[in-house]
């Protein structure tokens, strides 16, 4: 028992480097792995001083008990966790899973459409719709084929595999849009788009599917601090409404949110991110300074 | 024997207490009222009347033997003091503090029709912070009945239930979504206010008294209400989830990036120690000319907050005027010596953005009282071409929060129309062995008034599982322990779930 909290923790038990900036940990929580469904989110912090920050699942397993998370190591939180979460190590805190899970229907033809974060959270999306027997075509974006990962994974869900680069290294040269236009043009009958990814990304993919006439949805991550509903700290422009992404969402029709509101409301501390992580990477080539000399 | 006290014979000032003077105060968050001393104590509980009927004991939500608790006092007994209180109130250090006294015990004392009233609360207060000094606590010998009970939130609802479940001799479990136990005590209420090392102690004698804490832990999503009565074995559930999803008014530019709810600005600051960035990794970075709308306890304790944390110039927006204002009284008038500046009878229109996506500055409206509405105050009407700027680069929203959905999301619990959780007098719910009390079902409301519910509630449920007063099982020795469902994270724990 470490504090107030009574917790000892939540068990990392395996840990795979993607890149050197993606990886992926995968968390001892079996009732986690028994509740979460497609579409849901965790909140997580990595240390007691920690920031909670919210990351969709990417993957359940019933039988190991275990969810999976893919983080990209991008601000300060990300990168210390890039470093101190290894196999054997515990997570401070684990919550979930939240948000409102994602309505799989029975479209019989879809495109799950997946880069950046999003690329891992779009596998659960992909294998649900499989079970529910559509039809699958996966659109996946890397910027370049170094960067692939779980490419398996997803064959074995997708009917057709489309991959993206945006060096061309591997599959189609482009973006995202560029791969959901090549499927749009092969099919026809597309009834259902699902995208996650980067706000950019995500708008881009629905003017795609806007001007196709697809129904689309979209997987918000905006700034959460509590993730219950609680702070309203994840409000995101939807129509003509404010709805709280962690309780109403994270799921959006994808032609009606505004993602230019999203985009500005994701840097509302990017100056206090700045700050952090230049404090955090001074701490560390002082320690490794320490280290070596 | 001494001679019976009257009005005329007891002291006719109120004891005053210290308090951190406002211009050192306002640039830490260490606690503004210091609390009595022994003396001090000793000598306000002897303005008690020890009325033969007493108001107070009625004015109080958990109806605690007030006359009795400053009786000990007065007799410098005050272990005795804090068994009296015990027997009521779990949180003296805590309802010390937060309860609106005036309103309640304070506010019917018959000393109080003419000289001050016996300050109770400061008095309840002493006896809660010297128990925790001491290290008192009120642990009864618990004969275990075998019920189980969960209760899902760890705010004042929750736990008040908790004690009592617990004292019935019940294996109690309480669950909370956030990673460290208190609700509202803990994310909501600044430190200056409450002392997270209050809520600490407090906690640790709900843990003594055998309750336990599962933080980390979503009811709704992770296991819904439903599978804690039919696979986890709960013979009953409480439901103290709080008020939850603040209210953003809905007028133009409410999304811009300075602007926030109370509950996130208070959250960042009191749960996740924002004030501490960058040694904690939470940030909270505000405007210099901050508004706050809104006029209750949280809108003070935002505006004290942003004060603390540096603001030049904190304004209070509300539409009503001062007499109107929820907030206690004590945290109005701290406020005011803090030089937080009112604008009664104001209310915001539009909020305009600045060049970056912040604040550039707020519209504001005047208003003035018409005739009553529905809750009998007096109802705010816009005076016409009234409208002015004030110049803020901050603005913050404390106006009310409405009903989280999460449990309406993931229960068959009948809601009312607003989406609160629907109980009746006894606090139950429209499923059998399910009770719910505190701000789900009223709406926001005061930590005491949820506590009172979280009570009402454990009576109920000891009625509804056939407990007596005297403490009797009526079932055999159930697990108790390990076997509690997601006690410990391991496996073997959960292998009573059955999958949908």
């Amino acid at each position: 028992m470490h504090d107030a909290s009574g917790s000892a923790g939540f068990e990392i038990i395996r840990r795979e480097d993607f890149s050197d900036v993606t990886y992926l940990l995968e968390i001892r929580h079996p009732l986690m792995a028994r509740a979460a469904k497609p579409g849901q989110f965790v909140i997580v912090m990595s240390h007691a001083q920690g920031e909670r920050i919210p990351l969709t699942i990417a993957d359940f397993d019933r039988g190991r008990g275990s969810v999976t998370l893919v983080i990209q190591a991008v601000g300060k939180t990300t990168r210390e966790m890039q470093q101190t979460c290894q196999v054997g190590t515990m997570l401070y805190a684990l919550v979930g899973p939240m948000g409102v899970p994602s309505a799989i229907g029975q479209a019989k033809k879809v495109l799950c459409v997946g880069g950046g974060l999003g690329t891992a959270p779009i596998f659960p999306q992909a294998r649900g719709f499989s079970e529910n027997g559509a039809y699958v075509i996966g659109v996946l974006g890397f910027r370049s084929k170094d960067l692939i990962f779980w490419e398996d994974k997803f064959r074995g869900c997708c009917d057709e595999l489309i991959l993206c680069t945006d060096d061309g290294s591997a599959g189609v040269k482009g973006t995202i849009a560029d791969g959901m236009k090549l499927a749009i043009e092969r099919h026809r009958d597309i009834e259902e788009a699902v995208i996650i990814g980067p706000p950019v990304m995500m708008k881009a993919g629905a003017q795609v599917t806007r001007t196709a006439g697809i129904k689309t949805v979209v997987s918000l991550n905006p700034i959460m601090v509590d993730g219950t509903g609680m702070c309203g700290g994840c409000r995101v422009k939807i129509g003509d409404q404010v709805k709280f992404a962690c309780v109403d969402g994270p799921d959006f029709d994808g032609h009606k949110v505004d993602f230019d509101d999203l985009t500005m409301r994701l840097k509302r501390y990017a100056e206090e991110e700045k700050t952090a992580l230049a404090r955090w990477s001074e701490s560390c080539r002082l320690a490794q300074a320490r280290g070596s000399g | 024997m001494a001679k019976k006290r009257t009005i005329r014979t007891i002291p006719q000032q109120r004891t005053p207490v210290r308090e951190q003077d406002p211009r050192e105060r306002v640039r830490n968050f260490a606690e503004v009222n210091c609390g009595y001393t022994r003396q001090e104590a000793a000598t306000e509980a002897e303005r008690c009347l020890f009325c033969p009927d007493p108001a107070c004991v009625a004015g109080c939500p958990v109806n605690i033997d007030i006359p009795g608790f400053i009786r000990e006092i007065g007799a410098q007994d005050f272990r005795a003091a804090y068994e009296v209180i015990g027997r009521a109130n779990l949180l003296p250090a805590v309802c010390g503090r937060v309860c609106p006294q005036e309103s309640q015990c304070e506010g019917v004392c018959v000393v109080g029709d003419t000289l001050e009233p016996v300050a109770i609360g400061r008095l309840e207060r002493f006896v809660g912070d010297l128990a925790i000094k001491e290290g008192w606590a009120s642990i009864p010998y618990i004969e275990p009945n075998g019920f189980k009970i969960g209760i899902v939130g760890s705010g004042p609802a929750g736990i008040a239930c908790a004690a009592d479940m617990a004292k019935a001799g019940c294996a109690v479990t309480v669950y909370e979504a956030f990673h460290q136990p208190g609700g509202v005590l803990r994310y909501g209420i600044p430190d200056f206010r409450l002392p997270n090392e209050v809520i600490d102690a407090e906690i640790e004698n709900l843990r003594k008294l055998g309750v336990r804490f599962e933080c980390n832990t979503l009811v709704g999503r992770l296991f819904t209400i439903e599978q804690m009565i039919d696979e986890l074995g709960f013979d009953a559930v409480f439901i103290g989830t709080g008020a939850g999803y603040p209210s953003m008014l809905g007028i133009p530019g409410d999304c811009l990036n300075r602007v926030l709810s109370a509950n996130e600005l208070l959250t960042r600051c009191n749960l996740m120690r924002a004030k501490d960035f960058p040694d904690y990794d939470t940030p909270l970075p505000l405007g210099r000319r901050v508004a706050v709308i809104g006029a209750g306890n949280t809108a003070m304790d935002a505006m004290r907050v942003c004060l603390r944390l540096g603001a030049e110039r904190v304004f209070c927006v509300y539409r009503r005027t001062k007499a109107e204002a929820p907030a206690r009284a004590e945290e109005i008038h701290h406020a005011e010596e803090e030089g937080i500046e009112f604008h009664w009878l104001t209310a915001p229109v539009e909020i305009l953005p600045d060049e970056k996506g912040g604040v550039g500055a707020m519209r504001c409206i005047r208003m003035e009282l018409g005739a009553p509405d529905a809750s009998g105050r007096a109802r705010p009407v816009p005076v016409p071409g009234s409208e002015h700027e004030l110049a803020v680069d901050q603005v913050v929203f404390a106006i009310g929060t409405n009903a989280n959905p999460i449990i309406g999301q993931t229960s068959k619990l009948r809601l009312d129309r607003r989406g609160y959780i629907e109980a009746d007098e006894s606090m139950a719910t429209s499923m059998a062995g399910v009770f719910a009390g505190g701000d789900i079902v009223t709406g926001a409301a005061t930590v005491i008034e949820a506590m009172g519910a979280g009570r009402r509630a454990a009576r109920s449920m000891k009625e509804y599982l056939g407990i007596r007063d005297d403490g009797t099982a009526s079932l055999g020795e159930a697990e108790r322990g390990g076997m509690l469902f997601g006690i410990d994270h391991r496996e073997r724990n959960f292998a009573r779930i059955r999958l949908a």
